[in-house]
């Protein structure tokens, strides 16, 4: 836990994936690799029930070990902040929960301890999530039917950086967008400690209706991978640089 | 692990007389009436033998431990009741074999702030702000933010007329992260801070609580700057006025803490008062009051005469 920060890929999206791999099954790849992957799915305003293709937005946060929910537009600010914190949490308590099987044995959880001692475990839990370092890589569908919503995305991880930047530990973001030109994703905004500096907009929307879920989760998940790669070259160069960034 | 991923199946409906036994304590509760559903869980009125009390009960296990963490610490408080008193926390486990928290509190019943003052008059404005900021310093004193302050949460006890928590779920130890919050009421999202646990958090809310009472169904964010925006709030109401000075510095995290918004607020009553007390001599110079002047002391001669009669 003290080397190494909670990973998660943020998918917001508004429909299905029509291209390419299962997304369920890169989001359970992701998972066994240590990211979670939550997901967002954005509802029209006029919308009253939720599109049957929006319940792969519960299937990918399942295998992906994540959170998924399920909100309008004018909500999510809240929502993404709420779910970001919520697989924080769910992440933490799934270590702290290994721990007690080892301790407790192999059926015991949380949930079968009596209330008073569970607690004082909360609260462990709770001081891992506020000091823990985070890496959230945020992943837009910016296929056509999401044009009217990109402002309020953008809105929303601003206000993700708010509340995140509130806590003790560090964070990193950064935004990638799908369908990329001629790739599976398109970088829109680099590692950073704070989103509040996104001046970027979202690249030009790609109409034609492709919605490559999976392979931009796969993606994704390679740039964490990059990411930590890069970070172990740097380690050995100048070691003290990580540090001095606050 | 699995304790927090149900949250999106529907919340549980109890009907009135359904019986709670707790799985750990094995009291039984007596469900009544639904008080109120949150984002955590659904609140009942329930009775416990012939006492009555209110129950939360959940799926999400977590945070209602979380919760009642919140609840524990707030009664070590010493002298003052901040929060509802917590009478049990146990386990419930449904006819259909799935576990639910809950736990039973205090059942506070009252008015809304915004009701009372409707009815009662803007003289207990004054009453009920320096009421808060007292809890509030007490609150903040034992290292814990309120962070999710707004008039839902606050309940007007009676006789006497007291300000009430009824929601200590997004009380936060200071220095974190807010736990909980509800946007109108956030700083963070009219870019006026940042949400990041402490004194003058809570204090930005308590402007808007006020601000509720008179924008009932709130307003949002325009394109103008919005400290520009709530500072005009609060001039347009005229109830506000002797206390503006103090709603604005609030907003603009200008108190450290509680105590010293306290005095300030002191400061503007008092103020007020003696304002209040000259404009009301004025009038006193009308006819009425003139007769009734000369007429007192018309009394006053007539005794004395009657007494130097005596003597």
């Amino acid at each position: 836990m003290k080397n190494g920060s909670l990973k998660q890929i943020l998918l917001l999206t508004d429909g299905c994936s029509n291209k390419g791999e299962d997304p369920s099954a890169t989001a359970a790849l992701a998972y066994q690799q240590g990211i979670t992957v939550n997901v967002i799915g954005i509802l029209e305003d006029d919308q009253t029930e939720s599109p049957d293709g929006l319940q792969e937005v519960e299937d990918i946060a399942l295998s992906g070990g994540g959170v998924s929910q399920i909100v309008y537009s004018e909500s999510l600010s809240q929502t993404v902040q709420m779910v970001t914190k919520q697989a924080m949490n769910q992440t933490l308590q799934g270590f702290v929960n290994k721990e007690l099987r080892q301790i407790l044995g192999s059926d015991q959880g949380i949930e079968d301890l009596e209330p008073e001692k569970r607690g004082e475990i909360m609260e462990v839990v709770e001081d891992l999530g506020e000091t823990s370092d985070l890496e959230v890589l945020v992943l837009v569908d910016t296929s056509a039917s999401m044009h009217n919503k990109l402002p309020t995305v953008k809105e929303a991880l601003v206000d993700l950086s708010i509340s995140l930047n509130s806590r003790i530990g560090r964070n990193k973001f950064c935004i990638y967008s799908f369908p990329g030109k001629r790739k599976d994703i398109q970088l829109v905004f680099d590692w950073s400690p704070k989103l509040d500096t996104i001046s970027t907009v979202f690249p030009k929307l790609t109409s034609g209706g492709i919605t490559p879920t999976g392979p931009a989760i796969r993606e994704a998940m390679y740039q964490f991978g990059k990411k930590s790669l890069l970070r172990s070259f740097r380690h050995e160069d100048e070691s003290g640089m990580e540090e001095t960034g606050y | 692990m699995k304790m927090n991923q149900v949250w999106k199946k529907q919340g549980i409906d109890l009907r009135p007389g359904s019986q709670i036994k707790g799985k750990w304590h094995h009291k039984t509760y007596t469900i009544q009436r639904k008080l109120g559903a949150g984002a955590i869980g659904t609140v009942y009125l329930c009775n416990h033998g012939d006492r009555p009390a209110a129950l939360k009960i959940s799926d999400k296990g977590t945070s209602m431990t979380v919760e009642v963490n919140v609840l524990k610490s707030l009664e070590k408080v010493q002298g003052s009741r901040l929060g509802p008193s917590l009478l049990d926390v146990d386990d419930w486990v449904s006819p259909t074999g799935n576990t639910y928290s809950f736990y039973v509190m205090e059942y506070l019943q009252g008015e809304t702030m915004v009701g009372f003052i409707r009815k009662h008059g803007k003289d207990w404005i004054g009453v009920f702000m320096l009421q808060l900021l007292e809890d509030l310093e007490k609150l903040h004193q034992t290292g814990w933010i309120f962070g999710d302050l707004k008039t839902e949460n606050l309940l007007v006890v009676s006789s006497p007329p007291t300000v009430r928590w009824v929601d200590v779920g997004g009380t936060t130890k200071q220095g974190r992260a807010i736990k909980e919050y509800t946007e109108f009421y956030d700083r963070g999202y009219w870019g006026l801070g940042s949400r990041k646990a402490e004194p003058s958090y809570d204090l930005f809310a308590f402007v808007m609580v006020f601000l509720t009472i008179y924008y009932p169904n709130r307003f949002e964010k325009e394109h103008e700057a919005t400290e520009k925006l709530l500072f005009k709030k609060i001039d347009h109401v005229n109830d506000l006025i002797p206390y503006r000075s103090v709603l604005k510095k609030a907003l603009k995290s200008g108190y450290a803490s509680s105590a010293e918004m306290k005095r300030d607020l002191i400061h503007v009553l008092n103020a007020a008062k003696k304002r209040e007390f000259y404009h009301k001599q004025k009038p006193k110079t009308s006819w009425k009051r003139l007769f009734m002047e000369s007429g007192g002391i018309g009394v006053l001669a007539l005794m004395y005469y009657l007494f130097s009669l005596l003597f």
